[in-house]
């Protein structure tokens, strides 16, 4: 049944408004991002803003990318999915047997590693960013990539969401008729638990990837120089844009259209994850909420 | 049997039980440690007394302060109104295709997120130069002016972060039985009473999540004006935010104590809003 009067008519028309305000608001921002490298630094200054320019023009953004200080730009690349994958696989042997165990298993000092987990998952990261500097630089660590995989490793948002993903997908009548079966705890784990196990396994496999892809204050106090992952090498970049700093006399510079093409290539791996874990994502941003 | 279960679950909670300490419990006490000493030797609230009377802590305490108000009071208003909007969505494909054209800025954080801003602050390129030169700004220097920077700050935190809030919000929304929503448009409750009797009340959980969540991760700033005090040659000051100001303690001073002091000032925020959510927020009934 739909109203019609003019109140609600008007009400509709007020949502609609809002949607598409939002929309561009979001949207315009990453088109934009997407045309930026097909003009030279003159065309974005004089063209309109959406307009494209040439494929040649990207090449060329392309080319003076690749030869930026001899490729460094794929070595910061190179750094990010360094931690970020030894990063995702500790965080993984160590997150997905935890939470299976808060969930499932009985022992002492369970409830208090529970309730210690959720209070520092909720503690941002950043806060423990230089607290964490001055204990590794405390152990000589920085510089070191293990200062940037160790804190990436270290994950508690992940243990929560295989905690709830088992306590909620798996009875413990289903790990009890394996035990009947002459199971041991182990292969109750391996051969019960764990292949029913995938979507939580990509769901924290997606958020650590990301959240440490995107982090700039840890890896930019730890790892300075040609050691940086690519979000502290972008900002590292900025300084090379004459626009931005025209008094640096920097040998290789890098134009305004060539920056936004760097930007493109340091999101593109998270663009790229985003668009096949949509689906399952919207599942994973509300487990807590989900009720038994 | 019940002595086999204990083993596996101390087995399997053993080495994420080390990375929780050593990262997690370490760093907090060793900070709490450094704050309290100087050369290794007590020394009492001096540290903090320093910090405290350092001319650039309380201006950086007002930005941070600034800038959060503002953030999460849009950021309750928006999410809250948007994601119910999109929830009252009948047609399916478009109502997930705005959640995620919502969503999708949260794949940009840190430096690349800020770097696209860059681009959307300066009036010569930007691609809404038409709205910054109907605001008066005519270089990136003048839009990012000390006075709306908080503003403009929470535009950027609000770009990146609200879509992923939003889904939040629209999946707690999903929980409302249809019947009670049925129920309250027989008794001729429009969307507008509905919203505000009935659903806002039921996402209180979320929004108060929402909010301890931003707040505490706000306190934080560090990257955004960070790379805004680099693109702007300074206009953006390098200790805009308080955790530029622990930075700059720790590496351009090599005063690791004040560092530590004031990192555990925001740590003790951070966990204290922290533990009162786990125990009181009623999100985390089942741990």
């Amino acid at each position: 049944m739909r109203d019609d009067s003019p109140a609600a008519w008007l009400g509709r028309a007020v949502a609609i408004l809002l949607l598409v305000v939002f929309a561009a608001f979001f949207v315009v921002p990453i088109v934009w991002l997407l045309i930026a490298p097909t003009k030279t630094d003159r065309q974005m200054l004089l063209d309109a803003p959406f307009s494209f320019g040439s494929l040649q023009t990207v090449a060329d953004n392309w080319q003076s990318l690749v030869s930026f200080q001899d490729g460094l730009l794929w070595t910061w690349i190179g750094n990010s999915a360094f931690y970020c994958i030894a990063a995702l696989a500790i965080t993984l042997v160590t997150s997905i047997p935890a939470g299976y165990a808060l969930a499932l298993t009985e022992f002492r000092g369970r409830k208090a590693l529970l309730a210690t987990t959720l209070i520092v998952m909720l503690v941002p990261s950043t806060a423990l960013v230089l607290p964490i500097f001055l204990e590794l630089s405390a152990v000589h660590l920085i510089g070191n990539p293990l200062a940037a995989i160790l804190p990436f490793s270290f994950f508690p948002f992940g243990v929560y969401l295989t905690y709830i993903y088992f306590s909620t997908a798996i009875s413990r009548d289903l790990l009890d008729a394996a035990r009947i079966d002459g199971a041991s705890e182990v292969q109750v784990f391996a051969r019960v638990a764990m292949p029913l196990a995938t979507p939580v396994i990509a769901l924290v496999g997606f958020f650590s990837f990301t959240s440490n892809w995107n982090n700039y204050f840890l890896p930019y106090v730890m790892l300075p120089g040609r050691k940086a992952p690519i979000q502290v090498g972008l900002a590292e970049m900025l300084s090379n844009v004459p626009q931005f700093n025209p008094t640096n006399a920097a040998s290789s510079t890098i134009s305004l259209s060539a920056l936004a093409l760097a930007t493109l290539v340091a999101i593109a791996p998270v663009m790229i994850v985003f668009l096949f874990a949509q689906r399952f994502l919207v599942t994973g941003m509300t487990a807590g909420g989900t009720k038994e | 049997m019940e002595r086999a279960q204990r083993q596996v679950g101390l087995a399997f909670i053993s080495l994420y039980t080390v990375f929780l300490v050593l990262f997690g419990l370490l760093p907090s006490a060793y900070a709490i440690y450094l704050a309290f000493t100087k050369r290794n030797a007590f020394v009492g609230v001096a540290n903090f007394v320093k910090v405290f009377k350092d001319y650039r802590f309380l201006p950086a305490v007002e930005h941070v302060g600034l800038y959060l108000v503002v953030w999460l009071v849009s950021l309750i208003i928006l999410v809250v109104v948007l994601a119910i909007i999109v929830h009252a969505i009948g047609v399916k494909w478009l109502s997930t295709g705005v959640r995620f054209l919502y969503y999708i800025p949260g794949a940009l954080a840190g430096a690349s997120s800020v770097m696209l801003w860059l681009f959307v602050l300066d009036p010569t390129v930007s691609p809404v130069s038409f709205l910054l030169h109907g605001l008066g700004f005519n270089s990136f220097v003048e839009t990012v002016q000390a006075d709306h920077l908080p503003v403009t700050l929470a535009i950027i935190a609000f770009w990146t972060g609200a879509g992923g809030w939003i889904i939040v919000m629209y999946g707690a929304l999903n929980n409302i039985s249809r019947d009670v929503i049925e129920a309250a448009r027989v008794d001729g409750a429009g969307p507008i009473r509905t919203a505000w009797f009935i659903q806002i009340p039921l996402l209180r959980k979320w929004i108060a999540y929402m909010v301890v969540l931003s707040f505490a991760g706000g306190t934080q700033l560090f990257v955004e004006p960070r790379v805004l005090s680099q693109a702007s040659r300074g206009v953006v000051s390098q200790d805009y935010s308080l955790n530029q100001l622990a930075f700059l303690y720790a590496f351009k001073q090599s005063d690791f104590n004040g560092s530590a002091a004031i990192s555990l000032v925001l740590l003790v925020v951070a966990l204290v809003l922290s533990v009162i959510f786990v125990f009181r927020g009623g999100l985390f009934e089942r741990a």
